[in-house]
């Protein structure tokens, strides 16, 4: 629903919905870490928190109700930080094995 | 004058762009929140690429059912603050007062049994630097493990406790009646950073209890 003043008010319902679905992702994040999927559970396990993260992001940070410059902002968080990780680790990865890096 | 116009700053030329210019500015702190732990997120992946094999076992030192159990409540404790936040679109004080005070209970909990879970760390001899007495397979790398656990928990948890100070104002803000359907940017913003909180914690989650698990 909206107020007067033009603002969106999630219901109860709604809100209680959106916790139940955070708390079943937190359950299968768990159980699927026990599984022996190789190489995809680590990525795996990124985007169910991804799916969590995004879900918060839409309804309890009311993003889906946002303007889109509020959006841009988040967006451009997201891509900054996507930028600071990616381009250190090529940095690390791409580099010759020094000699007792850890110590 | 009209009752909405002794909400509306004198600057901002409707209540529209009050609130959007306030919204917009948390949003903006929160962006660089997230370079600030970007900074601790980008430093665990390159550790854990380099030295996988010490970060599992490392990480099979943490209980993943206490973990669990705190998400939850995390989870839970972001519930309550969207209600909080509720409550304050309508100009409901005493919502805004009840489901803050749930809000901070939750958060008190998870911040005690995050400290349960650091002295036994410390019974454990998984300090690093200071009390390291753990016996390892996979060498110091599973100590480096522990710094970026504890590091990563506590901004956390230090972001928690800020939270937790900020959330003493908006009671007193509520006590005085201060939020109405016009004018709420305080628990809203309070909110945005709350969830931000709780979004740092999802990520932390797997990411330091389930790795390598099966």
């Amino acid at each position: 629903m909206q107020t007067d003043s033009g603002v969106h008010v999630s219901s109860y319902g709604f809100s209680f919905l959106i916790f139940a679905v955070l708390l079943v992702l937190t359950g299968v994040t768990v159980g699927v870490a026990y599984v022996d999927l190789g190489w995809i559970n680590t990525p795996l396990a990124l985007l169910i928190a991804g799916v969590k993260a995004g879900v918060v992001l839409a309804y309890f940070m009311h993003l889906k109700w946002s303007t889109n410059l509020t959006v841009l902002v988040a967006i451009i968080g997201l891509l900054w930080f996507i930028i600071l990780v990616a381009f250190t680790v090529a940095d690390y990865m791409s580099r010759v094995p020094v000699q007792g890096w850890l110590g | 004058m009209h009752a909405a116009d002794a909400q509306l700053d004198h600057h901002f030329d409707d209540i529209h762009q009050q609130r959007e210019a306030a919204g917009l500015g948390m949003w903006l702190f929160l962006a660089q929140e997230v370079m600030f732990f970007g900074g601790l997120f980008g430093a665990y992946t390159i550790y854990r690429l380099l030295d996988y094999a010490a970060f599992q076992e490392a990480s099979h030192h943490l209980d993943v059912t206490i973990g669990a159990v705190n998400t939850a409540v995390l989870i839970g404790s972001s519930l309550t603050m969207a209600l909080a936040v509720r409550a304050g679109q309508l100009g409901n004080n005493r919502g805004v007062s009840i489901f803050v005070l749930l809000t901070m209970l939750l958060g008190a909990v998870f911040l005690g049994v995050k400290g349960i879970e650091y002295s036994d760390k410390w019974h454990h001899g998984l300090i690093p630097g200071l009390h390291f007495t753990a016996e390892t397979v996979a060498g110091r790398g599973v100590e480096l493990f522990f710094v970026f656990y504890f590091v990563m928990t506590g901004m956390h948890a230090l972001h928690m406790v800020i939270g937790v100070g900020l959330m003493l104002w908006v009671l007193r803000m509520a006590a005085q009646k201060r939020f109405t359907p016009e004018r709420h940017a305080w628990v809203e913003n309070l909110g945005l950073y709350w969830h931000f909180v709780d979004i740092v914690w999802i990520f932390l989650f797997p990411l330091l209890y389930l790795i390598g698990r099966h």
